[in-house]
């Protein structure tokens, strides 16, 4: 026994050695030269600089070029409140449609089975994949005075092409996905197994969403609006075929910084650009918070 | 509260989970529900809890249709394989809800679901754990927290789903222990389902074997153990030798060697013979109704288990005691003390 002891301690020795040196080697394999590490890393962020940053800092940069009572001037102009409240209101209007319909798509495609799921799946990603300008046209066709649906609302005095239904409309069709895609893979993550020990409990369906479901996906659920909500305030090319772009009326934020950029209102065009440039940050921010709830949620979940 | 299950079916697909199944549970009792997976034990479990539906067959509870409730109205306690805890809830929450959840006019106040539910950790030794969430608990403590949940509703029927599945070996025969003594002390009837013979066999008072969507057998742990009706159930309960035989003219033949064993009372044509590992009596070369030649020893403990080919050509394993060691290469008898056929291959 003591032989086989000392054995193995003599070899381990050189053994130990040996590993090390393959370490470094691979270590070795995988560090580039220090030459080339600043090269790439420098390429990356003049790219980042140039594209990103550069960019957004030039936003503020021309909103503010003429001092900081200009550009307050500029938000507190009636057409520019306008656009803002109709920004507000639009957002508020599709993502509340959409966190009940995100929701009730998630719920369906995640705790059940039936024949037409994948087409489902595939239906709620169509927004994604047709072109805004597009999704636009779609309402104009329906609800426009040659549309389909023309002819009946305008007998019955219904305005829905340029004026905030279709703006709404058309944002809530383009934003549609993000509750739903949000929620979907962590629904079914989750499984059913809580729910049905719920009802078995004598949950009824209300409680067992409110107390069990809801409260599993409530940092999914905020994802969702969130980034619901930024695409919402940001969206342009849809809103833009169904506006009819009525100053002081039918004007969202992104609309009315085109018309002002073109009308050489660069002051006023950047200050409400810099108001979405500060949305877009914020969102940037609570997402990434977000994001860590999430994946302590799901470190939670596994066992 | 005693169950009857009346040709029960359920399919999915194609697939026959349930193939008409009759069951009677008797009040009080604890009952196994033992087969491979696939066998259709935890569907026939999650029926009678209400969280799936047959296709055809009646469910009834006391003589009651049970299904025309739902889960919700059927007042059974369901433990889950996995737990199923509220992973955002405490411990103590967990166990509070079927009471928090009650229609308020039969609601109890806080003070009374407060000591009720300390009650219940108590029972299950946990009481200490009461502000802590599932995620910071072992899975022992999560699957008796999530019994105590359970029993917070006073079930008429506990029903458990491989409660010790996801556990440890160690774990698990600690709490197949401490479930036997619990179902003592609260007597409610009680059925669980189990691949595990041995957890079956430990803690049941009596054992459904079921296999591809049928019951094969029920019985007493003993029953099943020592009469199996069935080849499936000599074979999927405890260690077993299975060989083919074929039977005619009052001689059952192995391969092209006729076995000294009697073929009264045996169909002729191709059947199985099973023996037990440890009912093969190792004598003498040319004793017994079998011959063989040791291949490879392995000792457990009180006995040795040798592998032996027999020259009908079939090699088996056998369980003899250590009073008479095996080597490799000998040559013995072998004598099954008993042994049981069944028709067919």
């Amino acid at each position: 026994m003591t032989m086989q002891i000392a054995d193995s301690v003599s070899l381990s020795a050189p053994d130990a050695r040996a590993r090390a040196h393959a370490a470094a080697a691979r270590n070795n394999l995988r560090t580039e030269p220090k030459a080339v590490r600043i090269v790439i890393i420098a390429l990356a962020v003049i790219f980042l600089t140039m594209f990103v940053v550069l960019p957004l800092a030039l936003v503020f940069a021309q909103a503010f070029s003429r001092g900081v009572l200009a550009y307050l001037s500029a938000l507190a102009d009636p057409e520019a409140l306008s656009a803002i409240k109709l920004t507000l209101v639009v957002a508020a209007i599709s993502v509340g449609l959409n966190l009940v319909f995100g929701l009730v798509a998630a719920w369906a495609i995640a705790k059940f089975e039936f024949s037409g799921k994948t087409f489902l799946i595939t239906l709620i990603d169509l927004p994604f994949s047709v072109s805004p300008v597009i999704s636009g046209l779609v309402f104009v066709l329906l609800f426009g005075a040659q549309g389909y649906f023309g002819g009946w609302l305008r007998d019955h005095d219904i305005q829905i092409l340029f004026a905030v239904p279709g703006i709404a409309l058309a944002t809530t069709f383009v934003t549609f996905p993000f509750v739903a895609r949000a929620l979907i893979p962590l629904m079914q993550e989750q499984g059913t197994q809580e729910e049905e020990a719920a009802i078995s409990l004598g949950a009824s369906g209300l409680q067992t969403f409110f107390r069990v479901t809801l409260p599993n996906i409530k940092w999914g659920v905020l994802y969702g609006v969130l980034l619901c909500n930024a695409r919402a305030m940001g969206e342009f090319g849809a809103v833009s075929v169904v506006s009819g772009h009525i100053r002081g009326e039918t004007n969202t934020m992104p609309l009315l910084v085109e018309i002002l950029y073109n009308e050489y209102q660069f002051v006023a065009a950047f200050a409400i650009a810099s108001l979405l440039a500060m949305l877009a940050l914020i969102t940037l921010i609570a997402k990434t918070v977000l994001e860590n709830h999430l994946d302590e949620g799901h470190d939670a979940s596994e066992h | 509260m005693s169950i009857e299950v009346r040709n029960l079916v359920k399919k999915f697909g194609s697939f026959k989970a349930l193939d008409g199944v009759d069951l009677k549970v008797d009040n009080g009792e604890l009952l196994a529900l033992l087969g491979p997976s696939g066998s259709g034990k935890t569907t026939l479990l999650r029926i009678v809890a209400g969280l799936d539906w047959p296709d055809s067959g009646e469910v009834s509870f006391n003589g009651e249709d049970a299904l025309a409730q739902g889960a919700r109205e059927r007042h059974v306690g369901f433990v889950f394989q996995h737990y199923a805890l509220f992973r955002h809830m405490t411990v103590f929450e967990n166990v509070a809800f079927g009471l928090r959840v009650q229609p308020r006019a039969i609601r109890k106040d806080e003070a009374t679901i407060r000591a009720r539910v300390k009650e219940l950790l108590d029972l299950v030794q946990l009481d200490w754990l009461a502000d802590r969430y599932p995620s910071q608990l072992s899975g022992g403590q999560r699957q008796r927290i999530a019994l105590a949940r359970a029993l917070a509703i006073e079930p008429r029927i506990l029903l458990l789903d491989e409660p010790f599945g996801a556990l440890d070996a160690k774990v698990r025969k600690e709490l197949r222990k401490w479930l036997r003594s619990l179902h003592h002390e609260i007597n409610v009837t009680s059925i669980f389902v189990t691949h595990d013979q041995e957890e079956a066999l430990e803690v049941a008072n009596r054992v459904v074997v079921m296999d591809k969507g049928k019951i094969e057998q029920i019985g007493s742990p003993d029953d099943v153990y020592e009469s199996p009706a069935t080849a499936f159930v000599h074979s999927f309960i405890g260690e077993s030798i299975e060989l083919p035989v074929l039977i005619a003219d009052g001689l059952i033949t192995l391969g092209d060697r006729p076995l000294r064993l009697a073929a009264d009372g045996h169909a002729p044509g191709a059947s199985r013979l099973f023996v037990r590992r440890h009912d093969m009596l190792v004598g003498p070369p040319g004793s017994g109704a079998f011959e063989g030649a040791v291949r490879h020893v392995r000792n457990f403990g009180p006995v040795q288990r040798a592998e032996v080919a027999l020259s009908g050509g079939e090699t088996i394993e056998i369980d003899a005691p250590r009073d008479r060691e095996l080597r490799a290469g000998d040559t013995i008898g072998l004598e099954p003390r008993r042994y049981r056929i069944f028709a067919g291959t």
